[in-house]
């Protein structure tokens, strides 16, 4: 093919082309003798932009650039799992042993690999009539995840031709389609995908079933459901990746889609160590089974940061597609704004806040919306939850990142710097946070945990923000002049916080706690108050009931009292009757 | 054919502007010889067809329009290595400036380097023993990490940066394959003079490689030397196995020196006129960090800042807190009181501490010592903001003794002498018989196990030694 299209200028990671008409918006290109990825983004009479997602060191004007006549895309099929990609899905193994610790540039190794045989039942025949999205085959993807082959969202037709059931590799057909117009498909095991279109489902649902996180402040104090959005603002040190890792390992989705989009190398390092010792509590397989990493380290190409993001969610979407519940995690959002701050610089675009591209908000907004719990094309439903952490600037929740993620969020898990610096982890701040599930969710947990979680909920958020207007008191005149019931709200308001909301992801039990001994703690601590009321009201003084040692008691329980063993909660009940009861006598 | 272009079309700021130049590549390094025969280097920044901006590092004054020949040297900004690069000293942009001549390369690395691929990463977990009792047990510095001090103008970071150099030991294999690479940004001639003696005086400058920009020297050499030096530093960890402490002093003043050549190029200004990119350009300095997978050294960086009006929401040191994994920050009120190392003990943290202490790296206790440490002394924030309202004779007990507590854990745990090296079991200890001052009820971030092995003997410590206090005292009272 004679290529008449050259570099005409380059300014780091934007390269321009003058004088032609041959590309497409978003069409992928491969950019110099070393064909590195890029895509086109504007494209003028004069000259077309085209964003490169390498390097572009020792590119010199007058090298060629190459179309591909379609948009940037991923392949989906089964060996995505398990895997580490880069932002364009590019395996980082593969580029590893191609070439060694330190990417180098251009290294053009397809996403999946094409030499392994998967055990592949086709599950149709011929003369099935199928529509898009239908199933035509499967595999053990992991020894969890079977994967589904579906049939591309634009294809339908009749089943001419299938292969038997047996093994296969990724690029070998095992079933054709004729459409109505007479056009013979052939279906692989994988198809292509644009990462920037949404894939196309039959219908959104309601969100009714909460993702269990087994964190106690985000499961009953702001809860997320299956198929929702979360975003988790703070500042450097205040622990959204911890928190994100924790959700990652614990939550109930059936497939994970780590992005670390712009973050730090070794933390990345540190998902995969951790993610290939841990077993997955409910098939007892490791961790990595189920789950998928997309890094792009901060020191890595800018325009590719920004593609993760997209890359991640249509992976999601395929995985959803099969019917799966699955969570993204993108730590963090901020960096990605801030890719598309750094390319739109780089276009001369005219800025708005702060910089940023005046199309933040509706890149957001883009991204959200492809969460939710759906009706699948194929008759199957899934999910696909968002939990997207935010950096903010300064820690100010007010610069625009922060401001836009809340406008298309429905959880706001704020995470608090005073909080973090007394070591009080999972540092979400229950003033400021606030989940609009709730209402969506209720008629679950009632129906799964019982009535009683949601009334003690309510009673801990009341005592909570009771405490709050205390402290303001307190930080002006000191505890002492308060009246002993107030002093009462104070201390069952810190068995509160540190015995129950604060949690301990290094502690064996304490990383995960099921619902059910979420809601004995809270009953607990309630009837403690409940009590200590009714001592206090009999003129009882507090110091008395202090000196019990049952509020200390009560602040350990959650080490005390293991996970399989909730019996021991009677005990407690029993302990505080007896108590109180020789305090009354006394 | 080696071409030398006469003349320039353009200038602006450092940068000049070529027309009709052939066979140009992005990045490409330039020299620039004026009629008086004096040499300049540049590097392409920026192309369009045949027309080339070029970033001059020596500055553009005394350049005309015609006066120049410019010449392509057909390879980007490298640096050139060889294992006797040990013991230089270079200038900002990696020439030798201490008189022995050219290095005699065995190879040459691109000083941009290339992103380690995070599957090859190692997790770092080994833990570097500084003998300083805040950063050992609160805030552990582990081998292959990024651990920025945070300091402002006048407080001792440069004491504390080389302190932390000649005390630091590896647990493992230590002395002979540890070596420092240090890179001074816009500092002072007698800040850089401090250091040099410094190593000199602990014997270790045939270990140590320099990079001179001083406050003086051209501004956008500065974006080279942090570069160049990490270029060294991974040549010398990854290709001979070194364990290399890379001491970056002073950030800001690098940040500073992007943002006027940014402004030179005209480009769209972010938060307080830095470039929009500060963040990716900082990340590709602070992420050449770390271990790598089959090979034996690592490189550690302690970069040092000096936040402008000590603000800590200040871009640069935002930016760095959001890189690194983790941060020492300096306080100038502990700072005035005389107290070295002035170590702000709440915002400080390590991200990497947590995998790197404990049973088999350090010692079993020393999480729950440096978590209740930490909640202790948040207490103590408390208290004294109470306190400054209600005056001190008006708190209730418990935060009378938070108070003594404070008073107590900045005088004995955080302050210590410059040349006090102690061993991680001293400084454990000690923070366990400050913690024994407090009730035992206080202590909620430590399981009873642990607290009944440790708090409770030192507590008896404090007893018996109270006991002797005492008994001394009223001997004394009975001598007389």
């Amino acid at each position: 093919m004679e290529n008449q299209n050259v570099i005409y200028g380059i300014n780091g990671p934007v390269v321009t082309v003058k004088d032609t008409r041959s590309f497409s918006m978003m069409e992928m290109v491969f950019v110099g003798n070393e064909r590195l990825v890029g895509e086109v983004i504007g494209i003028t009479n004069q000259l077309t932009t085209i964003q490169v997602y390498e390097e572009t060191t020792g590119l010199k004007p007058g090298e060629p650039v190459f179309g591909t006549g379609s948009p940037m895309n991923v392949t989906l099929g089964p060996g995505i799992m398990d895997n580490i990609f880069d932002g364009i899905e590019r395996p980082l193994k593969s580029i590893e042993e191609k070439s060694g610790a330190f990417i180098s540039r251009g290294s053009n190794v397809s996403p999946l690999n094409e030499e392994k045989l998967w055990d592949v039942t086709v599950t149709v025949k011929e003369g099935d009539n199928l529509k898009g999205g239908d199933i035509y085959a499967e595999c053990p993807e992991t020894s969890i995840i079977r994967h589904k082959c579906m049939v591309p969202p634009e294809i339908s037709g009749v089943v001419t031709k299938v292969e038997k059931s047996g093994q296969y590799k990724v690029s070998d057909p095992v079933a054709e389609l004729t459409d109505s117009k007479g056009n013979v498909h052939k279906l692989s095991l994988c198809q292509k995908w644009p990462i920037r279109t949404p894939r196309p489902v039959s219908e959104r649902l309601q969100t009714k079933v909460p993702l269990i996180t087994g964190q106690r402040v985000i499961d009953t104090l702001f809860p997320i459901s299956k198929g929702g959005t979360a975003a988790i603002p703070g500042g450097f040190g205040t622990g959204k990746t911890m928190t994100q890792h924790q959700l990652a390992k614990w939550c109930d989705a059936d497939i994970i889609i780590y992005v670390g989009c712009g973050e730090r190398g070794n933390e990345m390092s540190q998902v995969l160590d951790e993610f290939t010792e841990l077993v997955d509590p409910k098939s007892g397989r490791p961790m990595t089974d189920r789950t998928v990493l997309i890094a792009n380290t901060s020191n890595m190409p800018v325009a590719a940061r920004e593609a993760s993001i997209y890359t991640g969610i249509t992976l999601a979407e395929y995985y959803r597609d099969m019917g799966y519940h699955v969570a993204i995690m993108a730590d963090s959002t901020s960096r990605w704004a801030e890719a598309l701050r750094e390319i739109s610089g780089r276009l001369e675009e005219m800025p708005a806040e702060e910089g940023f591209p005046a199309y933040l908000p509706s890149r957001l907004a883009e991204f959200y919306e492809r969460a939710g719990m759906v009706n699948n094309l194929n008759g199957t439903s899934g999910s696909i939850t968002i939990i997207g952490a935010v950096s903010p600037q300064g820690s100010d929740f007010s610069e625009p990142v922060t401001q836009n993620t809340k406008r298309f969020t429905r959880c706001f898990w704020a995470l608090d710097k005073a909080l973090a610096y007394a070591r009080h982890y999972p540092a979400i701040n229950w003033t400021q946070s606030y989940s609009e599930y709730f209402t969506d969710l209720d008629p679950w947990y009632i129906k799964e945990v019982g009535e009683d979680f949601i009334k003690y909920r309510k009673k801990i958020s009341r005592l909570l923000q009771e405490e709050n207007k205390l402290m303001e008191i307190v930080k002006l005149i000191g505890s002492d002049v308060l009246p002993d019931d107030q002093k009462l709200v104070i201390e069952i308001a810190r068995v509160i916080r540190v015995g129950f909301l604060q949690q301990n992801a290094f502690h064996a039990d304490d990383t995960f706690v099921p619902l059910e001994k979420q809601k004995l703690m809270m009953k607990t601590i309630l009837y403690l108050y409940k009590k200590s009321k009714q001592l206090v009201s009999a003129n009882v003084p507090i110091s008395g009931i202090l000196q019990s040692g049952l509020f200390d008691k009560l602040v350990k329980m959650k080490y005390d009292i293991p996970n399989n063993k909730l019996e021991m909660f009677d005990d407690y009940m029993k302990e505080i009757d007896q108590t109180f009861a020789g305090i009354m006598s006394a | 054919m080696i071409l030398d272009y006469i003349g320039v079309k353009e200038i602006n700021g450092s940068l000049i502007v070529l027309d009709d130049v052939e066979n140009a590549s992005f990045e490409e390094v330039v020299t620039i010889r004026l009629e008086n025969g004096t040499l300049r280097q540049g590097r392409i920044v920026q192309m369009e067809g045949k027309r080339i901006v070029v970033q001059v590092f020596e500055g553009t004054r005394a350049l005309s329009l015609d006066n120049t020949r410019t010449r392509l040297m057909g390879h980007p900004m490298e640096m050139p290595l060889s294992p006797e690069i040990l013991g230089r000293v270079f200038d900002g942009a990696g020439r030798p400036i201490d008189g022995l001549g050219n290095i005699f390369p065995v190879t040459r690395a691109n000083i941009n380097g290339t992103p380690i691929n995070p599957v090859s990463r190692v997790y770092p977990k080994n833990y570097i023993n500084t003998g300083i009792s805040t950063i050992d047990t609160l805030m552990t510095l582990i081998r292959g990490q990024k651990l920025p001090i945070f300091s402002g103008s006048g407080m001792k970071h440069n004491e504390l940066a080389v302190q932390i150099a000649r005390q630091a030991k590896i647990s493992d294999d230590q002395g002979s394959n540890f070596g420092i690479v240090f890179a001074a940004m816009g500092v002072k001639n007698d800040v850089a003079e401090y250091f040099r003696r410094s190593f000199d005086e602990s014997g270790v400058l045939q270990k140590v490689v320099m990079f001179l920009n001083l406050s003086n020297d051209p501004i956008i050499e500065r974006i080279l030397t942090p570069r160049c030096a990490l270029t060294v530093a991974e040549y010398l960890a990854f290709e001979l196995g070194m364990h290399i402490l890379v001491i970056m002093t002073d950030m800001t003043s690098y940040a500073e020196a992007l943002r006027e050549f940014s402004s030179s190029k005209g480009e769209i200004p972010g938060r307080k006129g830095f470039p929009g990119y500060l963040y990716s350009d900082l990340a590709s300095l602070y992420e050449r960090a770390g271990m790598v997978k089959g090979k034996k050294g690592s490189v550690t960086q302690i970069p040092i800042l000096t936040m402008p009006n000590d603000d800590v929401t200040h871009p640069v040191p935002d930016l760095t807190g959001y890189i690194t994994e983790g941060q020492i920050v300096l306080d100038r009120s502990l700072d005035n009181a005389g107290l070295y190392p002035p170590v702000s003990v709440l915002p400080s943290l390590s991200r990497l501490m947590k995998d790197g202490i404990g049973k088999g790296y350090t010692r079993e206790d020393h999480a729950a010592l440096s978590n209740q440490l930490f909640a202790a002394y948040a207490k103590v924030m408390d208290a004294r903001s109470l306190a400054s309202v209600i005056g001190e004779e008006e708190l209730s007990p418990t935060d009378k003794k938070y108070i003594e507590f404070g008073k107590m854990f900045e005088s004995r745990f955080v302050s210590q002498g410059s040349n006090e090296n102690r061993s991680i079991d001293q400084s454990l200890d000690l923070g366990w018989t400050l913690l024994a001052t407090l009730p035992r009820e206080e202590l909620d971030r430590v399981d009873s196990d642990t607290l009944d092995k440790y708090y409770e003997k030192a507590k008896q410590q404090l007893q018996s030694s109270a006991a002797q206090t005492e008994k001394k005292e009223n001997d004394e009272l009975g001598n007389h």
